[in-house]
C-alpha cells in the first residue's frame, strides 16, 4: 500500500473479484472473436460490391460504410440497444453489443479488403474464371487468400478495435470486462484499483490476440 | 418510472440542453486535439530521433492503444481524483483523449518524418543546415503532406471517441442525447439527431481527408 | 585549395577507401573516374563532412572537414555539391528552392535572397522557371536547379556526384553544358563521373580510383588517352566498349 495524498491504494479486494473479472474478461473474448467473424463474413462481399462502383449492392454497402465510419460505435450501439426498444423489441444487451461491434467491424474491413482488393492484380480474376471457376470460387480459392496476405496488419488492427469497442457493454448493463468491473468495483468505490487492473487484463487480451494471429498467418501462409 | 414527469415530451428547453451538449462536445475534441497534437508531435520527433526515447516511451503508446477508451476516461477520472488534480470532467476528458491522441498522433509524426527522403535531407545539410534547420524547413513541411490525412483520421476518431466522455460525467452530445431519451422516451427522434450530428462532421471530413490521400500518393 | 591525404573509410567492416591522397587546386576542375564501388562518390561526400571517415584528413582552404571544432555547416556552404538523384525539394517552387539557404543559413533577407536566387536561376537557364514546381520540371532541368541551388550559397567549391546518371540520355547535354559554363567561369570542381568523353574534353586532371585507392592521376591525356598501368587500361577498355547511349545514359 502506497500512501498518495492521503489515499491508500488497497489491493486485496481487488483480488478477491478476480473470477469476476475473469468471466467478464471471457465475455469480452467470446464477443470480439464471434464479431471478428461476423464482420469479415459481412465485409467479403460488401468489398467485392464497393468495387463494382454501382447498382444497388454497392449503394448498400456504401451506406454501411459511412454510417460505421462516421458516426461513435457507441451511438451504434445505442441504435441497437435503445433504438430497436423502442419498438419493443428488446434484445439482449449480450445481443445488442455482438451486433453493434460486428456492424462496426464489417463496415472497417470492408475498406480494408477493398484496399487489398485493388492491390491483387485483376488478371487473377481472368485467369481464374479462364480454368472454369465460377466467380465465387474464383474470390474464395483465388482472390481472398492473397488479399489476406495484403491487409493482414490492418485487419488484426481492426480486430483489436472490435475488441476495445466491447467494452461499451457497459453502458447498457453488460457484465463484460468493463461491465464486470463497474459491478464489482460500485460496492467498495475501489475504482482506480480495480480499472487499473482491468485495463492490464485489456492490455493481455489484445496482446494474446495480436500474437495468436501472427502466429495463424504464419501457419497459413508458412512465412 | 414513476417520477411524476416521466414520459413528457420533447420541450423548446431541451434544444438548448442539446445545444450545449453539442458545445460541450466541440470543446472537448477541439482542446484534446490541441494538447494531443502538440504534445503526439514533439513525442513522435523525440521517437524518430533518439533511441532511449523510443524504447522508454514504447510502452505508453502501445498501453494507450491497447486499452478501451471508457477505461482510460475512468483512469484519468479517478487518479486526477487521488492526486487532487481538479474535479472537472471537462479536465478529465482532455486528460484521457489528449493522451491517447498523443500517442497515436507521435506514431504518425515519427512515421511521416521516417518517410522523408534521405537525399532530401542530405541536400540540406550539404547547403550548410544545421540539423533543426534541416527539420524546421525540409523534413516537417514534407512529414507534413505525408502526415495530415492519417491526422485528420485521428481526429475524427477523437471526436467519436468524445462520446464516451459521459462515463465520467461530462454532458457531450451522446450523454445529453441520453438523458433526453431517458426522460422523453423519444428514443428515435433524438438517437438519429444524435446520429446526423456526428455524420455531418465526420462524413465531410473523412471525404476530404481521403481526396488529400489520393493527391498526395500520385 | 582541397588537400585529402591519407583519408580512410569504412561502412562497417566494409572497407570503401583505403588512403586517399589526392589535392584539388584553385580554378581546377579534377574528375574522379573508376568502377562502381570503387568509393568515388564516397570521398565526394567526405570531402563536404556529410560521411565520417575513419583516419587521414581533410583541409579545405586549411579548415579540417572532420575536426569536431570545426563549424561544419558554415565550411559546408563554401562546398556546393550535387547528388545523382535530383534532390529538388518537392515542396518548394524552383525559386524558393535556390532562396532558402540563403534565407536561413547565410540570413539574407527574404528579398535580397529571392533576387539572388533568381540571378542563380538565370545562371544555369531556368530564369524563366521560378515558379515552376520540381513535379513540374524535367530532370535536367532539376539538376540544374540543383546547381543553382547550391551555387546560391556563393560556394569557392562545387562538387558533382554522377549528376547525369540518372537522367535520360537526351537530357543529358544541357547539365554538362551547365557545368562547363562553370568551368569557363574559372569554378573549382570535383566531378565524379562515368561520362569518359566529359573527362577528357573538360577535366585538368583526371584521378582513376581503384578498389579504395588513387591508382592513376594526371591530365586526361596522360589518364585516358595513354594510361600506364594495368587496371586503368582495363576499366577504359570496359568503358570504350560499351554502346555510346549507354556510356551517356550512365555518365557518372
Amino acid at each position: 500500500m502506497i500512501g498518495m495524498n492521503g489515499y491508500q491504494f488497497y489491493w486485496s479486494i481487488v483480488w478477491d473479484s478476480l473470477p469476476l473479472l475473469l468471466a467478464g474478461a471471457w465475455v469480452t473474448i467470446q464477443i470480439t472473436i464471434l464479431a471478428f467473424i461476423i464482420g469479415t463474413l459481412i465485409a467479403m462481399p460488401m468489398a467485392v460490391a464497393r468495387q463494382q462502383g454501382e447498382g444497388w449492392a454497392y449503394r448498400f454497402s456504401t451506406w454501411w460504410v459511412e454510417l460505421s465510419r462516421n458516426t461513435p460505435a457507441v451511438f451504434q450501439l445505442y441504435l441497437f440497444y435503445f433504438g430497436l426498444g423502442a419498438f419493443h423489441i428488446n434484445i439482449p444487451s449480450y445481443a445488442a453489443v455482438l451486433i453493434s461491434v460486428s456492424f462496426n467491424n464489417a463496415g472497417y474491413m470492408t475498406e480494408i479488403f477493398r484496399g487489398g482488393l485493388n492491390a491483387i492484380p485483376r488478371q487473377q480474376l481472368s485467369a481464374s474464371r479462364s480454368l472454369g471457376m465460377t466467380s465465387p470460387q474464383s474470390f474464395i480459392h483465388v482472390i481472398f487468400p492473397q488479399m489476406f496476405k495484403v491487409i493482414f496488419l490492418a485487419y488484426v488492427t481492426q480486430g483489436i478495435w472490435g475488441m476495445l469497442n466491447t467494452s461499451f457493454g457497459m453502458l447498457v448493463g453488460l457484465q463484460e470486462l468493463s461491465g464486470a468491473t463497474q459491478y464489482a468495483q460500485s460496492a467498495s468505490f475501489r475504482t482506480f484499483e480495480f480499472f487499473l487492473v482491468t485495463a492490464l487484463i485489456y492490455y493481455l487480451i489484445a496482446k494474446g490476440l495480436q500474437f495468436s494471429s501472427h502466429l495463424a498467418f504464419r501457419l497459413i501462409y508458412r512465412s | 418510472m414513476q417520477f411524476q414527469f416521466a414520459n413528457q415530451g420533447l420541450a423548446w428547453s431541451d434544444a438548448y440542453f442539446l445545444a450545449q451538449g453539442l458545445l460541450n462536445t466541440v470543446r472537448l475534441a477541439a482542446a484534446a486535439t490541441l494538447v494531443g497534437t502538440l504534445a503526439g508531435i514533439v513525442l513522435g520527433w523525440l521517437r524518430t530521433v533518439s533511441m532511449t526515447v523510443r524504447i522508454a516511451t514504447a510502452p505508453f503508446i502501445d498501453i494507450l492503444r491497447s486499452v478501451p477508451m471508457i477505461i482510460q476516461l475512468i483512469l484519468a477520472n479517478s487518479l486526477l481524483s487521488i492526486l487532487g488534480f481538479g474535479t472537472s470532467p471537462f479536465w478529465f476528458g482532455t486528460v484521457a483523449l489528449g493522451a491517447w491522441m498523443s500517442a497515436v498522433t507521435a506514431e504518425v509524426v515519427r512515421a511521416s518524418l521516417l518517410s522523408v527522403p534521405v537525399q532530401y535531407r542530405k541536400s540540406a545539410r550539404s547547403l550548410g543546415m544545421n540539423g533543426y534547420q534541416e527539420l524546421l524547413y525540409i523534413s516537417m513541411p514534407l512529414a507534413f503532406r505525408t502526415g495530415l490525412a492519417p491526422w485528420i483520421g485521428l481526429v475524427l476518431s477523437l471526436i467519436k471517441d468524445s462520446a464516451l466522455a459521459g462515463v465520467v460525467g461530462y454532458i457531450e452530445y451522446m450523454r445529453s442525447t441520453q438523458i433526453l431519451i431517458t426522460r422523453t422516451h423519444e428514443t428515435w427522434l433524438l438517437l438519429m439527431g444524435a446520429g446526423l450530428f456526428y455524420f455531418l462532421i465526420c462524413y465531410p471530413v473523412s471525404r476530404y481527408s481521403r481526396h488529400l490521400e489520393r493527391k498526395v500518393r500520385v | 585549395m582541397i588537400r585529402i591525404s591519407n583519408v580512410q573509410k569504412a561502412f562497417g567492416s566494409v572497407i570503401v577507401l583505403k588512403g586517399i591522397d589526392l589535392t584539388v587546386e584553385k580554378g581546377e576542375l579534377v574528375c574522379l573516374i573508376g568502377a562502381s564501388g570503387s568509393g568515388k562518390s564516397t570521398l565526394l561526400q567526405c570531402i563536404n563532412g556529410l560521411e565520417p571517415i575513419q583516419g587521414g584528413e581533410i583541409l579545405v582552404d586549411g579548415i579540417s572537414v572532420h575536426d569536431p571544432k570545426t563549424d561544419i555547416n558554415k565550411l559546408r556552404s563554401k562546398l556546393g555539391i550535387v547528388f545523382q538523384q535530383y534532390n529538388a525539394f518537392p515542396h518548394l517552387t524552383a525559386l524558393e528552392n535556390v532562396a532558402l539557404a540563403p534565407r536561413v543559413v547565410s540570413k539574407r533577407s527574404r528579398a535580397v535572397a529571392r533576387a539572388l536566387a533568381q540571378k542563380h536561376l538565370e545562371h544555369v537557364g531556368l530564369g524563366d522557371k521560378g515558379d515552376s514546381l520540381p513535379s513540374q520540371l524535367s530532370g535536367g532541368q532539376q539538376q540544374r536547379l540543383a546547381i543553382a541551388r547550391a551555387l546560391a550559397m556563393e560556394p569557392s567549391y562545387m562538387l558533382f556526384d554522377e549528376v547525369t546518371s540518372a537522367l535520360d540520355p537526351e537530357l543529358v547535354g544541357e547539365v554538362l553544358e551547365t557545368m562547363r559554363l562553370l568551368k569557363s567561369e574559372g569554378m573549382t570542381m570535383v566531378v565524379v563521373t562515368h561520362d569518359i568523353n566529359f573527362a577528357r574534353e573538360s577535366a585538368d586532371r583526371v584521378a582513376f580510383l581503384c578498389q579504395g585507392e588513387v591508382c592513376e592521376i594526371g591530365t586526361a591525356e596522360e589518364v585516358i588517352d595513354n594510361p600506364r598501368k594495368e587496371q586503368t587500361q582495363k576499366f577504359l577498355r570496359r568503358e570504350n566498349r560499351k554502346p555510346l547511349e549507354i556510356v551517356r545514359s550512365s555518365v557518372a
